[in-house]
């Protein structure tokens, strides 16, 4: 049976396991005929033009897995950010583990989209900010109809968290091949500032399929930092869509660092509602062997005076492929708007390639919008002048392409997420070069 | 230290050097100078290992080795060090992040551990003291948006961090004030010993006035036309380069 059937078959089941009678059950139901008129996107659809879905929809995956699987913190410990305090919402094939995780009532929510779902004090939230920016397309309306856990996160006004909060989901590959549909909401409220990393992690080679929807309010004056990273094993695929509306002078930032995984799609959404915001979508892309990752941005500009800043680094390696697709959408009373947008990228092979077009749409006069994409090879006058400096050429190529992804990684404002992210560089690059990075 | 020996090299299959010679020895001081195009710049960047640069014919020996077969780093590693005429910016590398790392891959190369931190602060405060640095210019990305005496500067910085046995000096004099030529030269003069020898590819005199060579040549069409003392940089300030031009062509 081919995996949009099997989804749709059991999605009957799957109400009947969880809660049929949920407050949101007509919100599955609508979700899952709007799945089931669209389907899975295929390369016939624009947004879809250089990324297919074929290799990674062949397995049959579990839709629900059939165990409850425990894993012991030292075994996973590495794939946390372990040296500092932080909030954590753990699952384990889709299911929330408790003893891995650190949540709290106190002040703030940080907890489960099941027990949000489900709870009475939670209702008033859910109804006002649940599926309401999810797209309706094919993928994201799968989530929905499938919506059951993920992080649930609500931070009251007027609160600093001190604590950054770390969303993993991991997948023992006890099933032979696993879909996850991961949930996640988050709300955070005037004045309040929360910084947040997720992570997807398979523990062993057996395929896994994540189809993850997040949906983000920043509300007035509100600061939300949130980091990606996406390091997965190369039989491990992630549809991630993210979806951020933010209000008024709110300041809202994304960075993805994609060094891994058989294929990712990162599907980040913007939307603009109130004047003097502030979005930053950064990204570090680094992949080898026939890796492909494709970032398909939108911000969508709809109020005057607020920015926008995109800037992209790529480094393809080996066979992988890489897509970037921004589009800026900046309305007619998006006066005063100041949107950037850089994508530059660096082919180490000749059979990797990058598919990368901005789409800029503005329909306002009095803004300033800038985009640039490159792609090229390692700037040679620089390698001869590090190699005469003694520098071998290994690390002198290592060296570039660490100070080309650099400037994406100066704006991280964790310090152990910096450290994290350049260890995963050198790693990835082979090499020690020199100095801490 | 250095023999060269008809030395032909080209890029894209144009001449660029025909059949130059010189042998320069420990504790001297070679000055190549000569009009624009004339392959001095060349010259630099094939010793140094510039792989754009075919030697066909000729042969550059260190110390009796022949190093045509080596990579620039290896060539570094064998104490050649070449301050280039336009340092590359190199965006997102600090100054002393760039030298440790330079330094450390000097020591592995002869075997040798990395240099403990407090060692290689001291020496670094050391040295950009002696060329006059500011102290916040180290943490700034490597030449990225330094003025054109400032990357000369951070040239011969790192000549007196990585100490080479050969130095070569290509232009190091133009984009420089007369102060910030002063303490580039002296930087030059204080690293100056009878173990080690400095080649300055000059356009004009007046560098030679602070770093005062043994040898003067003159390159023209690729090869070396006249050889001198240090009077005939003075000769070649006073009266240009169009004497030479025509007794070559004569």
């Amino acid at each position: 049976m081919e995996l949009k059937e099997k989804l749709i078959s059991s999605f009957l089941a799957f109400e009947n396991l969880i809660d049929v009678d949920s407050s949101i059950h007509d919100v599955r139901s609508e979700a899952i005929k709007l799945f089931e008129a669209q389907g899975f996107p295929s390369k016939r659809d624009e947004a879809w033009k250089y990324t297919s879905l074929n290799t990674v929809l062949k397995y049959n995956y579990s839709i629900f897995p059939k165990h409850e699987n425990a894993i012991e913190y030292n075994d996973v410990k590495k794939y946390f950010i372990h040296d500092i305090d932080t909030y954590k919402i753990v699952f384990i094939d889709g299911k929330y583990s408790s003893h891995l995780s650190q949540t709290t009532h106190d002040g703030i929510d940080v907890c489960l989209m099941s027990s949000a779902l489900t709870k009475p004090k939670y209702q008033l939230i859910i109804e006002n900010y649940f599926n309401k920016i999810a797209t309706k397309d094919g993928l994201t309306s799968l989530n929905t109809a499938f919506c059951w856990e993920g992080a649930y996160i609500h931070i009251a006004k007027n609160k600093l968290v001190a604590k950054p909060i770390q969303i993993v989901h991991f997948s023992t590959g006890n099933e032979s091949a696993m879909m996850l549909q991961p949930r996640n909401l988050i709300v955070v409220d005037e004045n309040s500032h929360v910084q947040i990393i997720e992570r997807h992690q398979s523990l062993n080679d057996n395929p896994v399929l994540t189809n993850s929807v997040t949906e983000i309010f920043a509300n007035k004056r509100a600061i939300v930092d949130y980091y990606k990273i996406q390091n997965d094993n190369e039989n491990a695929s992630l549809i991630d869509n993210t979806f951020i509306n933010q209000k008024q002078e709110s300041i809202a930032s994304v960075h993805t660092f994609s060094f891994g995984g058989k294929l990712t799609r990162n599907n980040l959404n913007f939307y603009q509602n109130g004047e003097h915001i502030d979005s930053t979508l950064k990204g570090v892309t680094i992949i080898g062997n026939k890796q492909h990752v494709d970032h398909n941005t939108l911000v969508h500009h709809i109020e005057p005076n607020c920015e926008s800043h995109q800037d992209y680094k790529g480094i393809f390696g080996d066979n992988s492929t890489g897509v970037f697709n921004g589009r800026v959408i900046v309305n007619r009373e998006a006066q005063k708007t100041n949107a950037f947008q850089a994508n530059n990228n660096i082919l180490v092979s000749d059979k990797a390639s990058i598919n990368t077009k901005p789409q800029l749409e503005i329909f306002a006069d009095d803004v300033k919008c800038s985009h640039g994409c490159t792609i090229g090879q390692l700037d040679d006058s620089a390698m001869f002048y590090m190699r005469s400096r003694g520098i071998p050429e290994k690390e002198a190529k290592a060296l570039l392409m660490y100070a080309f992804s650099n400037n994406v990684l100066s704006s991280v404002k964790i310090p152990e997420i910096k450290q994290r992210i350049t260890k995963i560089i050198a790693t990835k690059l082979g090499v020690n070069i020199g100095f801490d990075l | 230290m250095l023999k060269i020996n008809n030395l032909h090299a080209s890029v894209e299959d144009k001449f660029i050097l025909r059949g130059i010679n010189l042998e320069v020895n420990a504790g001297e001081v070679h000055a190549i100078m000569g009009p624009n195009g004339s392959g001095k710049s060349t010259l630099a960047a094939v010793i140094a290992g510039k792989e754009e640069y075919e030697v066909s014919e000729g042969e550059i020996l260190l110390n009796g080795q022949n190093i045509d077969e080596l990579a620039a780093e290896e060539r570094a590693h064998k104490g050649i060090f070449l301050s280039f005429q336009y340092p590359v910016e190199i965006p997102g590398v600090s100054v002393t992040n760039f030298m440790k790392t330079a330094i450390n891959a000097n020591r592995k190369a002869k075997g040798l551990d990395d240099m403990p931190a407090n060692e290689m602060l001291k020496l670094i405060r050391e040295k950009s003291e002696m060329l006059e640095i500011d102290r916040k210019f180290l943490s700034r990305s490597l030449n990225e948006g330094f003025s054109g005496g400032e990357k000369k500067r951070n040239e011969i910085f790192q000549m007196a961090m990585l100490e080479p046995k050969l130095a070569i000096l290509d232009e190091t004099d133009s984009g420089l004030d007369i102060d910030a030529m002063r303490i580039v030269a002296n930087g030059v003069n204080k690293l100056k010993n009878k173990d080690n020898a400095v080649i300055v590819i000059t356009h004009y005199q007046r560098l030679l006035d602070y770093i005062v060579p043994d040898f003067v040549h003159v390159l023209y069409d690729g090869r070396i036309v006249k050889s001198g003392g240090k009077e005939l940089a003075h000769e070649l300030e006073e009266k240009g380069y169009d004497w030479i031009k025509e007794e070559v062509n004569a």
